[in-house]
């Protein structure tokens, strides 16, 4: 599984990286940065809440296709 | 404080509830209808508003929605997708006047609507100022209508006056000064957010305004607002009168509570819940802004008017009220962020008193970081455009730093 951020709609506002710092960290550029390529079963909660808490639902969650 | 009494005392009257009721049709009513279908209920869902709108979102409406004619309405969902995808019914357009807790029912209008477990998130009203009504050209800003009419107001106004600096009017200046327009805002405390933020941080964000050339006026309140049919000037404590075509009233919000008076829930600004978000009364749990609960962070109970809180507190409310056995506690540290001109503001934790501590700034002022104390703790953080600390911060006072570790961290980020 892993994130896809939506450019357009992050603002920066860092509630993933909250609830997820594993895997989400906010730069001084106001951007977040994805700190994991994808998101192991065990993080699978953390980064779901993470998904759902942000404010501008920049964040989505897609299943990997494996070949 | 509500009695938490025993599992007995919070149990809805179904074992297996099979209808859920919410009241409030914002965040998080709309939270917590999301939550209840995750969480895998399948009963009756009905959702209702006291506005004639789906459910939208309200920090854009203070910003961009107000920069430009015609911005896109913040609406979360389409009917569609609340209706036939999560299968709720929505009563839109008309507010809930009563709780009647002995037969479990909210009456909206001349129905009643029973449930089995009922979240209320009634949210808050915009509080006006005496005499300033009845003149065209006074806006109040709380509602997805209220922000039309003000930014229709906007694209042919020359000068706005503000009537308050808290986050909602400073948010209101700016987008105002983006529009062109003169600005001038009155804020009746010498420094601006003492409250919120204290005021060492208070002033160095009330310098914004000033830097973007808005005319901010401390320790002054407003006497009087004149005009024939519309806004002609406004008349100042000091005496000064200004000439202004548009005035907005950004004082604050009440809890949206009197019609709950008779409901049985406990009211003392907001809703009083226990930390499981429960009122007290079987079947009813509380979220969002209206909403007073214990909060184990710190120990202590508080009402917060912020996004993240509001959206957390009505998917736990609803998982709640549909399962008390197994109800969750809500701690969380507040977290609230607001953006003014070009420059954003950043909050976690609560303005603790001891101290206030400014612990890594620009020269110019253009960034900070300010950390609070309380006893030993870090209680608190701000930082003004440095979004890539704040929430490190927020980790910390989470794990109960103190407030040596607080500054220890803060020296390591600038040595970094």
């Amino acid at each position: 599984m892993k994130v896809v951020v939506d450019r357009r709609r992050c603002m920066g506002m860092g509630a993933c990286e909250s609830l997820a710092p594993e895997h989400f960290e906010v730069h001084d550029d106001g951007q977040v940065m994805l700190l994991r390529e994808s998101v192991a079963d065990e993080s699978r909660m953390d980064v779901e809440a993470a998904v759902e808490g942000c404010p501008t639902e920049a964040l989505r969650l897609e299943e990997r296709v494996v070949r | 404080m509500p009695d938490r009494g025993t599992a007995a005392g919070r149990a809805s009257s179904a074992v297996n509830p099979e209808r859920l009721v919410v009241v409030g049709a914002s965040l998080a009513g709309l939270r917590a209808v999301e939550a209840a279908r995750k969480s895998g209920f399948t009963g009756s869902i009905t959702l209702i508003g006291a506005e004639p709108h789906l459910p939208y979102d309200r920090p854009p409406l203070s910003k961009r929605f107000l920069e430009a004619d015609g911005s896109p309405e913040p609406v979360f969902r389409d009917e569609a997708v609340l209706r036939d995808e999560l299968g709720i019914q929505l009563v839109l357009g008309e507010p809930a006047t009563a709780v009647d807790a002995e037969s479990k029912a909210v009456t909206v209008g001349p129905e009643g609507y029973r449930y089995d477990a009922l979240v209320l998130a009634p949210g808050l009203s915009a509080r006006t100022l005496p005499g300033c009504t009845g003149l065209s050209g006074i806006h109040l800003l709380r509602t997805l209508d209220d922000a039309r009419a003000l930014c229709a107001a906007m694209s042919t106004a020359r000068r706005l006056v503000v009537v308050g600096a808290g986050f909602i009017g400073s948010e209101v200046a700016s987008s105002a000064r983006k529009r062109g327009l003169d600005v001038t805002v009155i804020e009746s405390l010498p420094t601006p957010l003492a409250n919120a933020i204290g005021e060492v941080t208070g002033s160095a964000c009330a310098a914004l305004h000033e830097r973007n050339g808005t005319d901010l006026r401390c320790g002054i309140t407003v006497e009087a607002v004149e005009g024939d049919n519309s806004v002609e000037r406004v008349r100042l404590s000091d005496g000064a009168v200004l000439p202004a075509d548009l005035v907005v009233i950004g004082v604050g919000a009440v809890p949206a509570t009197n019609w709950l008076s008779d409901s049985g829930v406990t009211l003392s600004d907001g809703i009083v819940c226990d930390e499981t978000l429960f009122t007290g009364v079987p079947g009813i749990y509380a979220a969002g802004d209206a909403t007073r609960w214990h909060n184990p962070e710190f120990d202590r109970g508080m009402r917060l008017e912020h996004w993240t809180s509001a959206a957390e507190q009505g998917g736990i409310a609803a998982r709640n009220a549909l399962d008390p056995s197994r109800a969750k506690t809500f701690s969380t540290v507040p977290y609230f962020w607001s953006d003014w001109y070009e420059d954003r503001i950043q909050f976690v934790g609560i303005p603790g008193t001891d101290e206030v501590r400014i612990v890594d700034s620009a020269q110019g002022g253009e960034h900070f970081v300010a950390l609070y104390r309380e006893g030993n703790r870090l209680v608190g953080a701000m930082t003004m455009n440095r979004p890539g600390e704040i929430m490190k911060y927020r980790k910390l006072i989470k794990r109960w730093a103190t407030w040596t570790e607080g500054l220890r961290f803060a020296s390591s980020r600038r040595a970094a």
